[in-house]
C-alpha cells in the first residue's frame, strides 16, 4: 500500500488533534491527493458553507505516490470550499511538504473549525500539538518558516503558511511551502487565514514502508523515469527553460492574452520570456536565471531560481531581495507582464518575489491588475483611488499595487477581492477575465479553441491545469490537433479533464504528462498500492473524480450559465496573428460536451451517468 | 580497482532521490531522514550540494572507534560499520570532521556510507549524474577534461 492510512483531525475551535483511520472503501474509488481529499471535503460540509467560515474545512491531502520514489512524487494538495468562486477549490504544490506529511506517518490533514487565536499546527511523526502563533502573525511566510525552524532548533522541518495576503484573507492568497513553492489557486490562504491558521510544520522519520512490491516499484518507476528524460519537454525543454519556455510560443500563434485580454500578442513578450532571463543583462553581467531545481523526487526539475539586478529601481534601497530565489514561472510572467502590458523581466520578478513572500497567487493578482489599468484607462479608476497611475505597461504601478495588495493597504485592499468583484463595483463586470469568478491563466481562448471549453467547464475556476488542451492543439501531445477549431474539442477536454484527475489523485506532477499517459502512471500505482488498478478503474475514477466536484459546485448554486466566458472572448475577435477575426466558439462545443460527460442540457449528471461512475 | 563517489553540486537539482535510493538499499524504507548521503540547500545562492564520506584512507572513525567495529572493506575501500559490533557510543560521530557519520536512533547504532558494496544507489538514482561512481584515482578526470579544452581553444585562436 502506498497510504499510511492514516488521517490527522484538527479541530481547531476545540484545540485538538485526533488521528483517526483513513478510509480504506474511499481510498479504493478516488486513491488520494485530489480525488481522496475532495471526497472528505463533499461527504463532511454542506456545499451553501460560507467559505471563510468556521463551518468550511480544509483538507491537506498526499497521494499514494507521494513521498516514493516515482518521479515528481512530491505534490500535496489543500482541498476546500473556495472564497474567490464558491466552488470547489483544489490547489496542489511541490516543493518538500508533501513528502514530509506522508514521512511523519499521515496520508492527510483534515482542519476544521476555527482557532479563537492564531496557531499552527506543529507535527513530530506521531505527535501533533497546535502552538500559540501570536508572535508569528504579521510575518511573511519566509520569516514565518525561518522563526518556526529556529523555535523548535530543527532545520530539517517543512513548513506550508499563508503571509500577510493569507491574514487579509485577500481572496486569491495562497499557502506556501518551502519559500516558493505554492498551493495557489482559488484562494486557499484565505481559507486557512480565516480559521487562524498560520502554518503547518512537519518532521517526520518514519518513511514510506508499505510499497506493495517494492523490487517491481523501484523497476517500474525507473522505467518511467527514462522516459522522462528522453522526452524533448520533460527532458530538455523544462530543465532548460522552465515553463517559459511556453512564452515566444504562445505569442506566436497569436494566445497570449495582453492588456486585459484586449490584444492576443505582446510586443515585449520576448522581453520577458525563458530566453530573457537566459540573456546576461548590461547592468550587472549576470542572467536573471540562476539556476533549475527541482520539487521533492522530480526528475524533470522545471523550477526557476532567479536573482534580480541588484540596482533595479524595485529592490535598490531592498537588500532582502538581493539573494536568489523563486524565479518567474510561465504563468506569473504572464500575468504580471503581457496581461498587463508590462514588459520589464526585473519588475516582474519582484513582484513574482512578493507574491511568494506575502502567499499571493500571481495569475490572479497580475489579471486582477490588468483589468485595473484597463479601468484607469477608462477614467473609469483614477489616480487617487489608486495612489498611483496605473496605465498599461506601467511596471512602477505593478509594482506599487502588489505591495498594496500583499499588505491590504489603501486601493490593494479592492484588488484583493478578485477581478470580478473589482469589477462589478465599479459598473463593468464585463471587463472581468474570470470565469466562476477565477482569473484565466495564459493562454487566450480564441486562439486555441479548446482552452475556451476547459476554461468554462473547470471545476475550480479559469484554470490550465485541469484539462491542459494546449499540450495538443500547441505542442502535438499525444497527437497534434488545430488550435483554431472547435471540432473534436469536446471530446479532447474531457479526456484531458479525466486523465489530469487520474495524475492529480496519485500524487505527481501533471507535467509529467508531457511523456506520460495514464497507462504509464497505472503500472507505478499498481506496484504501490494495494488492491486491483486497471486501467479501466483508473479511467473510470478520473471520470468520477471530475462529477464528483461538478455535483459539489451544482449542489453549491452554480449552474450551466457559470460554464461561461467574458464577452471579450466570445464577440471581440482577436486583432492579430494566426486567430485573427476568430473568437471562441463555446457556445459550439458546450452542449456537445455536456452530451459527452452524460449532463443534460444544464449541465447536471444524469441518474445514469451517476450510476455507472457509483456515485 | 577502487571507485570513489565524485559529486558534481553544479549538476545537483535537489530532487533527493538519491536520498531515497539511499534509504531504500540500506533500510527497506523510502526514508531520507536515514540516509547516509544528504542534500543541502543554499537558498539564497541557489545552490544545492550532496554530501557524503568521502572513504578516508586514514579514517578518523576508524581510527577512533574503540570495539573496531568499522573496518576497510579491501574490496571497495569503503569504511564500513559492523553493526553487530558497534556498541553505539558515537566517538566516530565527534571524530570525523565531516559529520558524515551519524547515529541512528532506531537501530541504536552509527551509519555512514558504505559505497554500497561497490554499486552505490545514490549515483544509480541520480538523474542529472551530480553523483557518479567513477575511477578512485580519476576523480578530477572531467575536470582536467574542461580545462584541456579551454586551453586548447586558446591555442587554436
Amino acid at each position: 500500500m502506498g497510504w499510511n492510512r492514516k488521517v490527522l483531525r484538527v479541530d481547531l475551535t476545540a484545540g485538538t488533534c485526533k488521528a483517526e483511520p483513513l478510509n480504506m472503501e474511499w481510498a479504493d474509488e478516488y486513491l488520494g491527493s485530489r480525488g481522496l481529499a475532495t471526497k472528505y471535503l463533499v461527504s463532511e460540509i454542506d456545499p451553501k458553507v460560507d467559505p471563510l467560515s468556521p463551518d468550511n474545512k480544509m483538507i491537506m491531502s498526499t497521494g499514494p505516490l507521494t513521498g516514493t520514489m516515482a518521479s515528481t512524487g512530491g505534490r500535496y494538495t489543500v482541498v476546500t470550499k473556495g472564497p474567490l468562486t464558491g466552488a470547489v477549490a483544489c490547489s496542489n504544490s511541490g516543493g518538500f511538504f508533501g513528502a514530509e506529511m506522508k514521512f511523519a506517518g499521515w496520508d492527510m490533514i483534515i482542519f476544521e473549525g476555527r482557532s479563537p487565536t492564531p496557531v499552527y499546527l506543529y507535527v513530530e511523526n506521531d505527535k501533533a500539538e497546535l502552538v500559540d502563533a501570536a508572535d508569528l502573525w504579521g510575518k511573511s511566510c519566509w520569516e514565518t518558516e525561518e522563526a518556526i525552524k529556529h523555535h523548535h532548533q530543527d532545520p530539517l522541518i517543512r513548513v506550508s503558511s499563508i503571509g500577510l495576503a493569507g491574514e487579509n484573507q485577500v481572496l486569491f492568497a495562497c499557502i506556501v511551502n518551502d519559500l516558493h513553492r505554492a498551493a495557489g489557486r482559488s484562494g486557499v490562504g484565505a481559507v486557512m487565514g480565516s480559521k487562524n491558521l498560520k502554518a503547518v510544520a512537519l518532521r517526520g522519520t518514519k518513511g514510506v514502508s508499505g510499497i506493495k512490491d517494492m523490487k517491481a516499484f523501484m523497476k517500474i518507476t525507473n522505467e518511467k523515469k527514462k522516459i522522462l528524460a528522453d522526452n524533448a519537454v520533460t527532458g530538455q525543454g523544462l530543465p532548460k527553460y522552465g515553463t517559459q519556455v511556453l512564452m515566444n510560443v504562445i505569442n506566436e500563434i497569436g494566445a497570449l492574452p495582453t492588456r486585459n485580454h484586449k490584444d492576443v500578442q505582446f510586443e515585449d513578450a520576448g522581453k520577458i520570456s525563458a530566453e530573457a532571463m537566459h540573456e546576461v543583462r548590461p547592468t550587472d553581467g549576470k542572467p536573471q536565471l540562476v539556476t533549475n531545481a527541482a520539487c521533492f523526487g522530480c526528475t524533470i526539475a522545471c523550477g526557476r531560481i532567479a536573482e534580480i539586478d541588484k540596482g533595479h529601481f524595485t529592490v535598490v534601497n531592498n537588500p532582502k531581495y538581493w539573494g536568489a530565489s523563486g524565479g518567474l514561472e510561465y504563468e506569473a510572467a504572464w500575468a504580471l507582464g503581457a496581461a498587463n502590458g508590462v514588459g520589464d523581466l526585473e519588475a516582474l520578478q519582484y513582484a513574482n518575489l512578493l507574491c511568494n513572500e506575502q502567499g499571493m497567487d500571481p495569475i490572479s493578482f497580475g489579471a486582477t491588475i490588468g483589468a485595473v489599468m484597463e479601468l484607469y484607462e477608462m477614467g473609469v479608476l483614477t489616480k487617487e483611488q489608486l495612489g498611483t497611475e496605473a496605465p498599461f505597461g506601467s511596471a512602477a504601478a505593478l509594482v506599487r499595487l502588489a505591495e498594496m495588495t500583499a499588505r491590504g493597504e489603501g486601493f490593494g485592499k479592492e484588488i484583493g477581492q478578485g477581478s470580478r468583484r473589482l469589477c462589478a463595483k465599479y459598473g463593468h463586470p464585463e471587463l472581468s477575465m474570470t470565469v466562476k469568478g477565477q482569473e484565466f491563466p495564459a493562454y487566450d481562448a480564441r486562439g486555441i479553441q479548446g482552452m475556451g471549453l476547459a476554461y468554462a467547464t473547470s471545476n475550480r475556476g479559469a484554470c490550465h491545469l485541469r484539462g491542459y488542451t494546449v499540450a495538443s492543439e500547441v505542442l502535438g501531445i499525444p497527437v497534434k490537433t488545430d488550435p483554431l477549431t472547435t471540432e473534436g474539442k469536446p471530446e479532447l477536454v474531457k479526456a484531458f479533464q479525466d486523465a489530469t484527475a487520474v495524475f492529480d489523485a496519485a500524487g505527481i506532477c501533471v507535467f509529467t504528462s508531457f511523456a506520460w499517459t495514464v497507462a504509464d502512471v497505472q503500472p507505478q500505482i499498481e506496484a504501490a498500492c494495494e488492491g486491483d488498478w486497471s486501467m479501466e478503474k483508473l479511467n473510470a475514477m478520473g471520470e468520477r473524480i471530475w462529477n464528483m466536484e461538478r455535483l459539489f459546485n451544482n449542489a453549491a448554486g452554480l449552474t450551466s450559465k457559470d460554464d461561461n466566458l467574458p464577452p471579450r472572448l466570445t464577440t471581440e475577435p482577436a486583432k492579430t496573428g494566426p486567430a485573427k477575426g476568430l473568437v471562441n466558439g463555446l457556445a459550439t462545443m458546450l452542449p456537445e460536451y455536456y452530451k459527452l460527460r452524460g449532463w443534460t442540457p444544464d449541465g447536471v449528471p444524469t441518474a445514469e451517468t451517476l450510476e455507472r461512475l457509483g456515485l | 580497482m577502487w571507485k570513489s563517489l565524485h559529486i558534481d553540486p553544479k549538476k545537483c537539482t535537489g530532487c533527493l532521490q538519491c536520498e531515497m535510493a539511499c534509504s531504500v538499499e540500506h533500510t527497506g524504507v523510502i526514508n531520507p531522514s536515514k540516509s547516509r548521503i544528504k542534500v543541502f540547500s543554499f537558498e539564497t545562492e541557489g545552490r544545492k550540494v550532496p554530501y557524503t564520506c568521502t572513504q578516508c584512507t586514514e579514517a578518523w572513525c576508524m581510527n577512533a572507534c574503540p570495539v573496531d567495529a568499522i573496518r576497510l572493506d579491501a574490496a571497495t575501500g569503503a569504511k564500513q560499520v559492523f553493526d553487530d559490533v558497534c556498541v553505539g557510543c558515537k566517538v566516530c560521530t565527534i571524530a570525523c570532521p565531516f559529520g558524515t557519520v551519524n547515529y541512528n536512533q532506531d537501530t541504536g547504532k552509527v551509519q555512514k556510507c558504505d559505497l554500497c558494496g561497490g554499486d552505490p544507489a545514490c549515483a544509480a538514482a541520480c538523474p542529472t549524474a551530480a553523483i557518479t561512481y567513477v575511477d578512485a584515482d580519476w576523480t578530477g578526470l572531467d575536470r582536467m577534461r574542461a580545462w584541456a579544452a579551454k586551453a586548447n581553444t586558446a591555442v587554436t585562436e
